[in-house]
């Protein structure tokens, strides 16, 4: 099923890419995330022009600090884009996240988690501008960036600071320990990142546009393949997603005690089934396979946990990353892989049905790069009956390619959706607002265990609310430039 | 076995009149697309025999783009198309559905030419109706109310399974299995739960089906001599075709895709129905009509049961031939939102695609009539989307349950029947509860 790759694999310019695609500024633990319109194209365009933006090389020294742009569809219009390049973008780009109903619909944006109860829509916004620091030096650097030009162009409307980055998440688990590896040489042909056996590799161009991706395509780009030089809006950009998610910690854990009748080992028990993996990160799967561009500690599938007996069907990581390749049977040579195709394979299943309903993960890969907000607040802490209930939670930051096929993707069929993997009535554990979904009751959750009877937990409370949100633009370095100066109408 | 039969009126809408007849169609639904079951004009939940049925119109978008081979395009009168698929024969469900609801009907199709005071609607719609090129059902056999009924003993074996394993708990599988079986008893007993014996399958149904199952092959064995020598030739012709055949692949227009978007995601199952040009001449329209042939000899005889190829999430799928076969429609009812239903044709079924579609006008270059094609993602999506239509109105028996959960519940009730072999089967059954 191969075939010859007809683009040849291109050198990645990292100089001309927001470093944020490479780096998520882990050792800059100190983050804050600001809102802006823009008031003054012209000014906007003139700091902009001189704007320390952190670019994708890796340079000898860690930088100490970094600086990340994105834009709305509205900002690149208040910038004096004209409507032929706009056009160009993706058309949920140009929606926003909130735009449609059948939008918030497909997202599980519905009853609170409506976008009418956000206290922010990026649609509102033009422009998001992303500081990172070393500890300590978040405030010098914040003053020293959005100075009095900065003051001049643009006027906040929101500002999001951020707890120091501890790799660990508001309910008290570490966190983004399963991200995909970029295979930046492009060295292996994107038919041999999945193929058959789940990789963790993805092609540059499922999170940078203008490259190669998964499909051995061109990720659909603004202006990638024709235009002059100088004007490549599109080149070495990614599409950026942004949700605020509230997590109410002590809702969480006052559940899981009450579940475990104040058991603390069943409890850390109960929660790490709801996730997936105990709170230090330790995967509830211990076969280890080898996996391309996966570190040791994260090398698993599920496939040896079809019944869900070890990691419950529904858990948090299984529903965000299926770990599955794009046949469901391997290794069986060109008959087997014919049978399968033709779909002849299914009774020799131990679960007949359930399998391949769930394929081809590698076509919906995130790049994660959120931050937590509010004050840390241990296990021990929430269940306290005076336990602090102000707001915390994440913002949840990811890069993409392709937002209909990725983010969105992920968010409706794995997340939300209640028949996810034949389940039915359960949609994730942690994010999922309980309403139902096209007509079907999502506050459930099943265990599953040996016995094949499995331990429904009904209805859960709603642990995480959508708190706001946008779609954004993370621009190359060479396109941000060219922004500024549509915004000094110099275009 | 109770057949399943599907019925398809294709009737062009009467000058002036489509706007009124959208915001007729409109009346019936609850949301965009999705119909009210009780809706006065036709009260679809009051016919136990109807799976699915829709309205939509007729509309095409791309019937320009055969200018690219060179053809004077010719314009298609819109359309109004109304199917549905039901259990037994579609003359007995369209006679109930005149005697039902004709003043309904015919608020409906008064829109459309030559319907007026006096037309006999049971003998027009006879008239208007188009036989499908291809049809496939997930299963076979399985009508609406068995799936109601599976449904229901799949609700109560669940409660019931609740309480007993809190009672006795979990150590004992052959024990809960003959509580479980027990407890339908009575249930049964009194009315509760009614579990009907889906109709045997006679013996001329029998020998019909199997005379059907053979007569393909042995006309293919019959015929192989010529079809060997013929090979080298359509090989050839193919490739050339496949080489020459302009792509035509716009990006579909925002305002569309979010219009189409109005009509989606209502319930865990959606409507597609899309419309377009076969390539023209007599090589692709030849190509088109043995693919699907074939299509159809295989979801009579091989799939059918709960699976096309590799993907379990459709219902119904219906491919027919419009206007002299210079056109097909295609209409089916998948599980999932649109995106999911697209990424299964990408990722799991491209070959099976590309065999009927690549014979559609602008489609993406395929490569000997199964590579390529729908595996060049964003082409294949531009190509679906362009074709594809809003369904205004659109009804499902079994609102909430997804091909894959009409097929457990069918597991359940078969385990409960028969029961599973060993400890392990056992307890496998009992995880679907």
């Amino acid at each position: 099923m191969t075939h010859a790759p007809d683009i040849s694999s291109e050198p990645v310019a990292f100089d001309d890419m927001q470093g944020l695609i490479r780096f998520g500024h882990g050792a800059l633990v100190e983050a804050e995330f600001v809102l802006c319109t823009i008031s003054d194209p012209n000014a906007a365009g003139l700091w902009l022009d001189h704007a320390p933006v952190t670019s994708a090389e890796a340079l000898d020294a860690p930088p100490k600090v970094a600086l990340q742009v994105a834009f709305t569809v509205a900002g690149l219009r208040a910038m004096g884009v004209d409507e032929g390049h706009i056009a160009e973008f993706s058309q949920p780009f140009q929606s926003g996240m909130s735009g449609e109903d059948s939008r918030s619909r497909r997202l599980g944006d519905t009853g609170v988690n409506a976008p009418s109860e956000w206290d922010w829509k990026g649609a509102d916004a033009h422009i998001l501008i992303m500081l990172y620091a070393r500890k300590g030096g978040l405030s010098e650097w914040k003053d020293k960036t959005l100075d009095s030009s900065f003051l001049a162009a643009f006027k906040q409307i929101h500002s999001f600071p951020t707890r120091p980055n501890d790799g660990t998440e508001p309910f008290g688990f570490r966190d983004g320990i399963s991200e995909p590896k970029i295979d930046w040489k492009d060295a292996r042909p994107p038919a041999k990142h999945g193929r058959e056996d789940f990789s963790n590799l993805i092609s540059p161009g499922e999170v940078v546009l203008g490259y190669r991706n998964e499909y051995d395509e061109h990720a659909a780009a603004p202006d990638v393949n024709d235009a002059p030089p100088g004007a490549h809006l599109g080149r070495n950009g990614s599409y950026l997603v942004m949700r605020q998610l509230a997590q109410d910690v002590p809702g969480f854990w006052t559940y899981l005690d009450t579940m475990a009748d104040g058991d603390n080992e069943r409890r850390e028990q109960l929660a790490a089934l709801m996730v997936g993996r105990r709170r230090d990160g330790t995967p509830l799967i211990h076969d280890r396979h080898d996996i391309a561009g996966s570190p040791r500690k994260n090398d698993f599938t599920y496939d040896d946990d079809v019944n869900g007996t070890s990691c419950p069907l529904g858990a948090h990581i299984r529903r965000a990353n299926p770990r599955t390749g794009d046949q469901p049977h391997r290794g069986q040579g060109r008959l087997g892989w014919l049978l399968s195709t033709l779909g002849f394979r299914r009774r020799r299943d131990k679960l007949p049905g359930r399998h391949d309903l769930v394929a081809s993960t590698r076509f919906h890969r995130l790049v994660r790069r959120g931050r937590a907000y509010g004050s840390a607040l241990t296990p021990e802490a929430a269940l306290r009956p005076d336990a602090p209930k102000d707001a915390r939670g994440l913002f949840f930051i990811c890069l993409c390619a392709d937002l209909v096929r990725q983010f969105e993707f992920v968010q409706n069929a794995w997340i939300a959706s209640p028949t996810f993997n034949g389940l039915t009535g359960e949609a994730d554990p942690l994010l999922g607002n309980r309403q139902p979904f096209c007509g079907v009751a999502s506050d459930g959750f099943t265990i599953q265990t040996p016995s094949g009877i499995g331990q429904r937990l009904a209805p859960l409370p709603q642990f995480v609310t959508v708190k706001g949100g946008g779609y954004f633009f993370l621009p190359g370095l060479t396109a941000l430039r060219t922004i500024a100066r549509h915004g000094r109408q110099e275009v | 076995m109770t057949q399943q039969d599907t019925f398809f009126i294709l009737a062009p809408v009467a000058e002036g009149r489509a706007e009124g007849l959208v915001s007729v169609l409109e009346s019936m639904t609850f949301r965009p697309g999705f119909a009210n079951p009780d809706n006065p004009l036709v009260p679809f939940g009051q016919f136990d025999q109807l799976h699915m049925a829709r309205f939509f119109l007729v509309q095409a978008n791309t019937w320009r783009d055969i200018e690219a081979h060179g053809q004077t395009p010719r314009p298609f009168r819109l359309q109004l198309a109304f199917l549905g698929d039901v259990d037994g024969r579609r003359d007995v469900f369209l006679r109930e559905l005149v005697t039902r609801c004709a003043d309904g009907l015919f608020e409906i199709f008064n829109h459309c030419e030559g319907v007026h005071d006096g037309t006999d609607l049971l003998r027009w719609m006879d008239e208007h109706n188009v036989e499908e090129a291809a049809n496939y059902v997930n299963m076979r056999g399985r009508t609406v109310s068995q799936i109601r009924e599976e449904a229901a003993l799949a609700t109560a074996l669940r409660d019931e399974l609740d309480g007993i394993v809190n009672a006795q708990g979990t150590a004992d599988p052959f024990g809960l299995h003959r509580h479980l079986v027990e407890f339908v008893g009575r249930q049964k007993a009194s009315g509760r739960l009614h579990l009907t014996q889906p109709a045997r399958v006679t013996w001329r149904e029998w020998v019909v089906d199997k005379i059907d199952l053979v007569s393909v092959p042995l006309l293919i064995l019959f015929l192989s001599p010529l079809l060997v020598l013929l090979l080298p030739l359509f090989l050839l012709r193919l490739r050339l075709a496949e080489r020459s055949d302009p792509e035509i692949l716009p990006r579909p227009d925002d305002d569309r895709i979010s219009d189409l978007g109005r009509y989606e995601d209502h319930d865990v199952t959606n409507p597609f129905s899309a419309f377009g040009d076969v390539k023209p001449g007599l090589f692709r329209r030849s190509v088109t009509t043995v693919a699907l042939y074939l299509l159809n000899y295989a979801a009579r005889h091989i799939y059918g049961r709960g699976y096309l190829t590799r993907v379990q999430t459709i219902h119904f799928a219906r491919w027919v031939f419009v206007d002299d076969k210079r056109r097909v429609l295609f209409c089916s009812n998948y599980d999932g939102a649109l995106e999911s239903y697209m990424d299964d044709f990408v990722n799991k079924v491209a070959w099976g695609l590309n065999l009927v579609f690549s014979n559609g006008v602008g489609y993406p270059s395929t490569r000997f009539l199964i590579k390529g094609g729908a595996a060049l993602e964003s082409k294949f999506k531009r190509y679906l989307r362009n074709r594809q239509l809003p369904t205004q109105v659109w009804y499902k028996a079994y609102p909430g349950l997804t091909a894959r959960d009409l097929a457990r519940h069918g597991e359940i009730r078969k385990g409960l029947e028969v029961r599973p072999d060993g400890a392990r089967a056992l307890r496998n059954w009992l995880a679907k509860i």
